[in-house]
């Protein structure tokens, strides 16, 4: 799917995507001559749909994650289906995560956690974060577009 | 107003979104995953009920004893049963460069959406109920592409890949792979099954995939009918194995060894 502006027959680009509710998924795109911005927005089996592809509208943030489709999508998973390899270590040690952010994870299934988890230890890795707290979950959620995680 | 409007191929300027990259991408990361793997078979018929998983598991089982590295992929995402035939048990180890197959008897590799399923649940996916047939299918799709490209199947002379019955899953492989995988038939004698496997083979002549051969399953009585030579007379391939209701010792090492 591609975006044209008629007026300046020019194709226009992706500029930002959102989750705003109710199973909606925005994503905004510019004219690159004229400025003008539209938004295409997806009802909740449309935005179902990319889901299903494995595709990411934006790009992809973050690497590919082993079964990441999987673990995200299935909701009969199983509890102890996985056990994940060993914490990243930064240059100076292993990422510690604060209680506060363990207690957060803790509420995420444990059938896509341990793949939840990865992603904010690569993220705190690549920036230099030796603790994961609540704020840095947010921030990276907010940055890698990680809505529900 | 009369608009002017280009085709889609003709918007060439760069897409931050890269939604064709990323498709590439991800089968990309198959065929790399199987660039080890020196066959991949998949075991079908159009018929459900004609033992196919459990040929699939004993015929895997022959292989290893014969020395050969064997794994299999339940591809019946929604009836898994290879974890059980196999008696392989989780949980998966996810390793960084990739999702560990679990062992089996006789030392086969394997995955099954039983290891990811709870017990006694349905493979349920999170989103809208309503006119879900749109969307669930891409997504078991994009489940059994993950299967194939995200688990670490390491050196194998075969990967066979355990079919639900129909024709839908191995077109969706023929999709998802390289190329078409080649194809082990199994059906019982029964004209019914003929029918029903006669229309699958066709399916797998018309994607270009190699026919190996028909295994006639549950041979004998009760089943009357002679659904495996009809086919095999048809398609022009060999019938690789007759298996009564009771196989003897060594009919699984025979059909492993015509496998080459």
């Amino acid at each position: 799917m591609k975006f044209l502006c008629v007026e300046c027959d020019r194709q226009m680009t992706f500029e930002e995507r959102q989750l705003p509710g109710d199973g909606t998924l925005a994503a905004a795109f510019k004219c690159p001559a004229c400025g003008r911005v539209v938004a295409m927005l997806t009802n909740p089996m449309e935005t179902q749909l990319v889901a299903s592809l494995g595709v990411q509208i934006g790009g992809r943030t973050v690497p590919v994650q082993p079964l990441e489709t999987v673990r995200g999508m299935v909701a009969t998973g199983r509890e102890d289906a996985f056990v994940e390899a060993p914490a990243v270590a930064t240059a100076t040690g292993t990422i510690v995560w604060s209680a506060e952010a363990q207690e957060r994870l803790t509420r995420v299934p444990n059938f896509v956690r341990g793949m939840v988890k990865k992603i904010y230890g690569d993220y705190a890795k690549e920036r230099g974060i030796a603790e994961i707290t609540p704020a840095v979950m947010d921030t990276a959620r907010a940055e890698l577009g990680l809505e529900g995680m | 107003m009369t608009l002017n409007i280009r085709t889609y191929h003709d918007l060439t300027e760069p897409d931050r979104s890269g939604l064709l990259a990323q498709v590439v991408a991800q089968r990309q990361r198959v065929a790399a995953r199987l660039a080890s793997v020196g066959h991949v078979i998949a075991v079908m018929s159009g018929k459900g009920g004609v033992g196919k998983s459990y040929v699939t598991a004993h015929l895997a089982r022959a292989l290893a004893r014969d020395g050969r590295a064997a794994a299999v992929l339940d591809a019946d995402l929604n009836g898994p049963t290879i974890a059980r035939l196999l008696d392989a048990a989780g949980p998966l180890a996810v390793e960084p460069e990739g999702v560990r197959p679990l062992a089996g008897a006789d030392g086969v590799r394997c995955v099954s959406m039983a290891h990811l399923v709870q017990d006694g649940q349905p493979l349920a996916f999170k989103g809208p109920e309503a006119e879900s047939f749109i969307w669930r299918g891409t997504l078991e799709a994009s489940a059994l592409r993950e299967l194939l490209g995200d688990v670490n199947w390491g050196a194998l002379d075969v990967l066979l890949l355990d079919l639900p019955p129909g024709m839908q899953r191995f077109l969706e492989l023929c999709d998802i792979l390289p190329g078409p995988p080649a194809v082990l038939t199994v059906t019982i004698p029964t004209a019914e099954s003929g029918d029903a496997v006669r229309r699958a083979m066709r399916a797998a002549v018309d994607r270009g995939a190699p026919l190996l051969g028909v295994i006639e399953n549950m041979s004998g009585p009760p089943f009357a009918g002679r659904a495996g030579d009809d086919l095999v007379r048809e398609f022009g391939v060999p019938l690789l194995a007759r298996i009564p209701w009771h196989p003897a010792a060594d009919t699984w090492g025979q059909l492993a060894g015509k496998l080459g």
